[in-house]
C-alpha cells in the first residue's frame, strides 16, 4: 500500500502560529486604537491629557475592568453573568452602610463584607446553573431583578450620604502611587493574577475546555458543575468588591447604584476578544476593553460631544469586533483546513 | 501470550433504559495483546457496553473485573484512572484548545506551585507523536483538523495514560483507507505493547484484518464468542442478523436514458479543478477516492452550497446558476449530505417535520402549512422504506442511525428527484439497514433517477455503480467501467498510484 503524504510540518506550525498571532493581535489591535484616540484627543483638546482626567479615566476603567474579570471567567466557560450590577448595588449600599451601624468599624472589614455579599450572591446563581441546569442566561436575568428588588427592598428611599462615610475610606480613592490611583493599580495585579490563573491553572484551563466543547469535558472527566459554580462564586466576589469600589468613588449609593453596568462590562470583554460563546480569550484582553471603552466615553466629553455618541460608538465597537472575530476564525478555519488538504490525506 | 485472566471483564451485565432492554446478560473477556472485535447491528447494544467502560453508564446488574478484581466505575474520570481509554467515534475534542491541551486536558504536567508545566507537556506530546509516526504540531488548535489526525490525538491521549484497555467506537467509519492503514499500524503497536484492545466496527473485512477474536451483539445479547480466525464473513453476518443475507449489494442491471446531470470543467480554486462527467437516467455512478480529495466538495458544488469557480452544471440540458440550491432542487436535484446530524437533519425536530422539510413549498396551503399534509406524506414515505418507528411526532434524534438515515432519504425521496446525489448512504449504519438502503437506491436508478454516489467503502462502490469515478487531490484520475472496477483498480487511482483514464 502507497502511503499518503502526510501534512508537512511546516504547514501545521504556520497554521499554529497563525492561531497565536490572532489572538495577540486583538490585545495589540486595541492597544494601537487606545494610543490613536488618546493622540488624536489629545491634540485636539488638550485637556484630555490632564493629570485629572487619566486619573478619572483609570478609576472608571477600574471598577469595569475588575467586573470584566470576574465576567471572563464566567463568558469562557460558555455562560454568562447578567445580574453583576445588581450584586454590584447590593454590596454598596450594604457594605457602606456599616459604617453608620458599627461605629469605628475597620475598613477591611467592609470590604470582607462586600466580598461575603458578592460570594453569597455568586453562590446562588451558580448554585442554580451547575446544579439546576438552567441556562445561565435566564438565571442571572432573573437575579438580577431578585438581587436588585432585594436592594430597593433593604434601601428603599433612603440612600448613603457621602459625608457619613469617614474620611479614611473616601480617600482610598484619591491615594496616588506616582499619579496613578492606588485602586487602579490594585486592578491591574488583581487581573494579571486572574489572567495568570487562567492560563497556567488546571482548573482555569479546564474552563475553557468546558466551554470550548461541554460534552467533551465530561467525557474527559472535568468537573463541570463544580468549575462552574466556581466561576459563578469568582464572578460574584468580584462584583461584592466592586461594589464597595463603587461606594468609595461615588460617596452616594442610592438604590439605583450599579445599574446597567453589566452591560459595559459584557461589552468590554467581547470587545476584549473574549468568545462569547467561551472557549477562548483572555482576562488581560477584557480588562483593555473595558480601558478603551471608558477611554472613548472620556474623550468623547472632553470633546463636547453629545453623550448619545458614547453609547453609539460602544454599539458600533461592539460589532466590528464581533465581526472581526467571526472573519478571522472563519479564515483560520479555511486555512487549517488547506493544510490537511495540501498534504492529500 | 499469558492468556489465563482477562485484562478487564465484564459478568452477566444488565442493563435498561426505560422500557428498552439496552444489555441482557452479557459477558466479555479483554485479554492482554490481544484485538478483540465487537460487532452487531445499530441498536444491538455495542455502544451501551462501550459507555459502560467509559464509566458514563453504570450497569444495573453484574460485575466488571479488572486484573481479577471487582471494580465500580463512578465516572469517565474513573475509568481513565482504571487505565480504560475510549476513543469515540465522533472524536471528542475541545476545538479552542491546542494539541497538546487536548491530549492532557486535566492531567497537565504541573511544575513549582500547581502551575501547568508547558514545555514538559510539549516535549511528552513530542515524544507521543513520535511513538505513533504522525508529526502533528503540538501547539496546533484542534479546531480544523481532519477526523483522522482528530483520532490520532484521541490516541495519543489514550496512550498517554497507559492505558491498559483502549475501545475503540467505529474508529475507521470516517477514514479513507490510507488512513485506516495508519490506524492499523498504531492498533498493531498497542497489541505489541501488551494492550488490551477492543474494535467497534460495521467494515466486517478490517475486523478480519485486525483482529483476532470476536463478540456478536444482537439485540442486547451476547450471540457468539470466539476465534475469528475460523469464521467466514458470511457466518459473521448471519449471527449479527440471524438470517442470511443472500446479495450484499443488489444492484440490478437495467437500461440507461439520457444524459441527466452533465458536469463540465467543474473547478473550486485550491479545492478540485476541471472535474468532467455525466450521470445518465437509471445509471448509478460511483464516486470514489480517498477522504479529503474533494469527492463531497464536488458534490456541494453541484448542488450549488458552495460557489464554484469556473465550469457548468447542467441539469436536464439547462445550466444551473451558480450557488443556489434552490435553483438545483427546482431542477430535480436532491442531496443527502455526509453528516446526518449537522447537515441531513433538524435533531431537535419530529420525524413529519423533518421529512417534510423540503417539500413545504408543495404542501402549502395559502400561509399554512397543515400538520395532517406533513403527516400523512411522511406517513408515505416512512411505509415505503420500512421506517421503525414509534411515532411520526417522536424527534428524530430518538431514531437510530440507519432509520435517521431513512428519514434523510424520505425527506429528498419527497421531491422526486430525478438527480439524487447521496454522501456516504451507509455510514455507521447497520447491515440489515444498508441493504435496504443499497435495494433502495437501486429500484429508484431502474425507475429512471440518475445517482451519483460518494462512498469510502470499496465493495459498496463496486457492488453498486455502473461506473466508477475516482479523485485524486481534487482531480478525477480514473473512470472505470462496472467490468473493470476491482477493488485493487479503483486504490490504485484513489492513491495516485496510477493515472488510468
Amino acid at each position: 500500500m502507497v502511503t499518503a503524504p502526510r501534512q508537512s510540518p511546516v504547514v501545521v506550525s504556520n497554521a499554529a502560529r497563525l492561531s497565536d498571532i490572532v489572538s495577540r493581535t486583538r490585545e495589540l489591535g486595541i492597544v494601537a486604537v487606545l494610543v490613536l484616540l488618546v493622540v488624536v484627543t489629545g491634540v485636539v483638546q488638550p485637556n484630555f491629557l490632564r493629570l485629572n482626567n487619566i486619573q478619572f479615566v483609570l478609576l472608571d476603567t477600574t471598577m469595569i475592568a475588575l467586573l470584566a474579570l470576574g465576567e471572563t471567567v464566567v463568558v469562557v466557560s460558555r455562560n454568562v453573568d447578567l445580574s453583576i450590577g445588581s450584586v454590584v448595588g447590593l454590596s454598596a449600599f450594604l457594605s457602606a452602610n456599616l459604617f453608620g451601624h458599627v461605629a469605628g468599624i475597620p475598613i477591611p472589614l467592609v470590604f470582607a463584607a462586600g466580598l461575603g455579599i458578592g460570594i453569597a450572591c455568586g453562590a446562588a446563581n451558580g448554585l442554580v446553573v451547575s446544579v439546576g441546569r438552567v441556562p445561565s442566561l435566564v438565571v442571572t436575568l432573573a437575579s438580577l431583578y431578585i438581587f436588585r428588588g432585594l436592594d430597593i427592598l433593604i434601601v428603599g428611599g433612603g440612600q448613603v450620604v457621602a459625608f457619613s462615610l469617614p474620611t479614611s475610606f473616601r480617600a482610598i480613592g484619591e491615594a496616588t502611587v506616582l499619579g496613578i490611583p492606588d485602586l487602579a493599580i490594585a486592578a491591574a495585579i488583581v487581573v494579571a493574577a486572574g489572567a495568570y490563573f487562567l492560563r497556567s491553572f488546571r482548573s482555569g484551563r479546564e474552563l475553557y475546555a468546558i466551554g470550548s466543547n461541554p460534552d467533551a469535558a465530561r467525557l474527559a472527566g472535568i468537573p463541570v458543575a463544580r468549575r462552574t459554580f466556581m466561576a459563578f462564586v469568582a464572578s460574584g466576589a468580584i462584583a461584592g468588591v466592586t461594589g464597595v469600589i463603587w461606594a468609595i468613588r461615588y460617596g452616594t449609593i442610592d438604590s439605583t447604584a450599579g445599574t446597567g453596568i453589566e452591560l459595559q462590562v459584557i461589552a468590554a470583554v467581547v470587545v476584549g476578544g473574549v468568545a462569547i460563546f467561551g472557549g477562548s480569550g483572555s482576562a488581560v484582553g477584557a480588562a483593555l476593553g473595558a480601558l478603551l471603552l471608558t477611554s472613548i466615553a472620556s474623550a468623547l466629553q472632553v470633546l463636547g460631544i453629545s453623550p448619545f455618541w458614547v453609547q453609539a460608538i460602544a454599539g458600533f465597537l461592539l460589532i466590528a469586533a464581533i465581526t472581526l472575530d467571526r472573519g478571522i476564525s472563519l479564515r483560520l478555519t479555511t486555512t487549517l483546513r488547506k493544510g490537511n488538504y495540501r498534504g492529500g490525506a | 501470550m499469558n492468556q489465563t485472566t482477562p485484562i478487564l471483564e465484564l459478568v452477566g451485565v444488565y442493563k435498561r433504559f426505560g422500557a428498552v432492554q439496552a444489555l441482557q446478560d452479557v459477558d466479555l473477556s479483554l485479554f492482554a495483546g490481544e484485538v478483540h472485535a465487537l460487532v452487531g447491528e445499530n441498536g444491538a447494544g455495542k455502544s451501551t457496553l462501550v459507555k459502560i467502560l467509559a464509566g458514563v453508564h453504570r450497569p444495573d446488574r453484574g460485575r466488571l473485573l479488572l486484573h481479577g478484581n471487582e471494580m465500580r466505575l463512578t465516572g469517565p474520570a474513573a475509568a481513565r484512572a482504571a487505565g480504560i481509554a475510549v476513543i469515540y467515534q465522533e472524536p471528542t475534542l475541545f476545538p479552542d484548545l491546542s494539541v497538546a491541551e487536548n491530549i492532557f486536558m486535566g492531567r497537565q504536567p504541573l511544575r513549582f506551585g500547581r502551575r501547568i508545566d508547558r514545555v514538559e507537556m510539549q516535549r511528552r506530546v513530542r515524544a507521543l507523536m513520535q511513538r505513533l509516526g504522525v508529526p502533528l504540531d503540538p501547539d496546533r488548535p484542534a479546531r480544523g483538523m481532519s477526523i483522522a489526525d482528530q483520532q490520532i490525538v484521541e490516541i495519543a491521549k489514550a496512550l498517554s495514560l497507559d492505558a491498559q484497555v483502549v475501545v475503540m467506537d467505529e474508529p475507521t467509519a470516517a477514514l479513507s483507507a490510507v488512513e485506516v492503514d495508519r490506524l492499523f499500524v498504531v492498533v498493531r503497536a498497542l497489541q505489541a505493547a501488551g494492550t488490551a484492545v477492543l474494535f467497534v466496527s460495521h467494515r466486517l473485512s478490517e475486523l478480519f484484518a485486525i483482529s483476532q477474536t470476536v463478540t456478536v451483539m444482537r439485540d442486547g445479547r451476547r450471540v457468539f464468542n470466539g476465534a475469528l480466525s475460523g469464521l467466514s464473513t458470511g457466518e459473521l453476518v448471519r449471527r449479527m442478523v440471524g438470517r442470511t443475507l443472500d446479495e450484499f449489494y443488489p444492484k440490478q442491471e437495467g437500461s440507461l436514458g439520457a444524459v441527466a446531470l452533465s458536469v463540465r470543467g467543474l473547478t473550486r480554486v485550491g479545492i478540485f479543478s476541471d472535474v468532467t462527467f455525466d450521470v445518465r437516467h437509471g445509471e448509478i455512478v460511483g464516486l470514489a477516492g480517498l477522504v479529503g480529495a474533494g469527492r463531497s466538495e464536488v458534490a456541494r458544488a453541484i448542488f450549488g452550497i458552495d460557489r464554484r469557480d469556473s465550469g457548468d452544471v447542467i441539469v436536464g440540458g439547462r445550466s444551473l446558476p451558480v450557488a443556489s440550491p434552490p435553483a438545483a432542487m427546482n431542477a430535480g436535484v436532491a442531496y443527502v449530505p455526509e453528516d446526518r446530524h449537522e447537515q441531513g437533519l433538524v435533531m431537535a425536530l419530529s420525524i413529519a417535520r423533518n421529512v417534510s422539510l423540503a417539500s413545504l413549498a408543495r404542501l402549502r396551503r395559502g400561509p399554512f402549512i397543515l400538520g395532517a399534509d406533513e403527516r400523512k406524506l411522511a406517513a408515505t414515505w416512512a411505509d415505503r422504506l420500512h421506517l421503525k418507528y414509534q411515532r411520526l411526532s417522536n424527534p428524530v434524534s430518538m431514531l437510530s442511525g440507519g432509520n435517521q438515515q431513512k428519514v434523510v432519504l424520505s425527506k429528498w425521496l419527497a421531491r422526486r428527484p430525478s438527480v439524487l446525489i447521496v454522501d456516504e448512504p451507509t455510514r455507521g449504519i447497520d447491515v440489515g439497514t444498508k441493504q435496504e438502503v443499497h435495494r433502495l437506491l437501486s429500484d429508484l436508478a431502474s425507475q429512471g433517477v440518475a445517482i451519483l454516489m460518494i462512498s469510502s467503502e470499496l465493495p459498496e462502490v463496486l457492488g453498486m455503480a455502473d461506473r466508477v469515478l475516482v479523485m485524486h487531490e481534487g482531480r478525477l484520475a480514473a473512470t472505470i467501467p462496472r467490468a473493470g472496477a476491482t477493488e485493487e483498480a479503483v486504490m490504485l487511482a484513489a492513491t495516485g498510484t496510477v493515472r488510468a483514464s
